[in-house]
């Protein structure tokens, strides 16, 4: 990896770093609240960097269950980072190793991948590390704290923040669509579909996770279909 | 107990991660699935926002807010780092402006 674009990586982490380390607070008050102590809750964090997953994970584990749902929750609540990492595997191309895949693997989050998508075409998995370390340290230090000090950073100041990373999804995505009308129409599709499952009685039970699948994978598919992209632009890719 | 679970959700949580990424390295030639994963991200993306950024919030009205800045800004092609930092200040700022009316 060339230093270069790790510390480049880790530049272009810094907002998700502060977006992380406060949603990552109100896991770790949780996780206290449940009943773990806080190197459970740190250990959690550490080894795997995902918030809905996390939260879910912690409501396994006070209910008790069995291991299996621990299995299936994660499963279902994780899948759409099997859909980021064949994404994230295609750009970085042939010339990244088994080894800076298995890396680069670990630390592939909704706002890292974001954040590594939005690089284009020159995207490496350097700054894909870079960017994924710096979060990782908001996302551990944020549970540390939560869990220490739970009851200190007010709720609204804690959850305004935790906007920030919306904002960040956004401010990635608009200039795409606006500058490609398929990916306006993926975009409008993919809104259309996500109302349906948070609103529609029904549809509604299907947990958040596998909703955000299916409205991709409808989405994404539709597109192919209709606007299959040109050979060459792919290649470049 | 715990750490059996601890252990079971980081191998399951880093597995989804890891097998697509090492086991498909080849590029793809299928155009239709090419295609697929040229709209991934932004499919993906916009779905994880909307609608779930108006339930981030203490009030809907305040996730709105937020929503409708980070669009307008991103819209102007503003910096990441600005679009971001100013959707989280309006919605802190209309939050408080709620809890003032």
């Amino acid at each position: 990896m060339r230093r270069k674009e790790f510390l480049a990586g880790m530049k272009a982490g810094m907002p998700v770093c502060v977006g992380y380390f406060s949603v990552s607070f109100g896991f770790g008050a949780m996780a206290i609240a449940q009943g773990l102590t806080v190197w459970q809750a740190v250990l959690i964090s550490a080894t795997n960097l995902t918030s809905a997953g996390q939260f879910a994970g912690l409501t396994v584990i006070a209910s008790g269950a069995i291991i299996l749902e621990m299995i299936l929750t994660q499963l279902v609540i994780n899948s759409r980072y099997a859909l980021m990492s064949l994404a994230l595997g295609q750009r970085l191309g042939p010339n990244a190793g088994t080894g800076k895949r298995l890396a680069a693997a670990f630390f592939n989050t909704d706002e890292v991948f974001a954040l590594g998508m939005a690089r284009g075409k020159q995207l490496t998995a350097g700054f894909f590390v870079g960017v994924g370390i710096v979060a990782a340290l908001g996302w551990i230090s944020g549970t540390a704290m939560g869990a220490v000090a739970g009851s200190l950073l007010p709720e609204s100041v804690r959850m305004a923040l935790g906007v920030m990373l919306y904002g960040m999804f956004i401010a990635i995505v608009v200039p795409q669509a606006r500058e490609e009308k398929p990916i306006l129409i993926s975009v409008v599709l993919a809104l259309v579909l996500s109302c349906l499952f948070a609103w529609v009685p029904g549809l509604n039970l299907i947990s958040d996770g596998l909703a955000i699948v299916l409205c991709t994978v409808l989405a994404a598919a539709a597109c192919a279909l209709f606007f299959p992209v040109e050979e060459e632009e792919v290649a470049q890719k | 107990m715990i750490w059996l679970y601890i252990l079971v959700m980081a191998v399951t949580t880093y597995l989804i991660r890891a097998l697509p990424l090492t086991l498909f390295k080849k590029p793809i030639r299928n155009r239709f699935l090419k295609s697929f994963l040229h709209y991934v991200p932004a499919a993906c993306l916009a779905a994880m926002t909307f609608p779930a950024i108006l339930s981030a919030t203490e009030n809907w009205i305040s996730g709105a807010v937020g929503l409708a800045v980070a669009v307008a800004l991103a819209l102007c092609r503003r910096s990441l780092i600005l679009v971001s930092v100013a959707s989280c200040t309006a919605v802190f700022l209309a939050e408080w402006l709620i809890k003032m009316l």
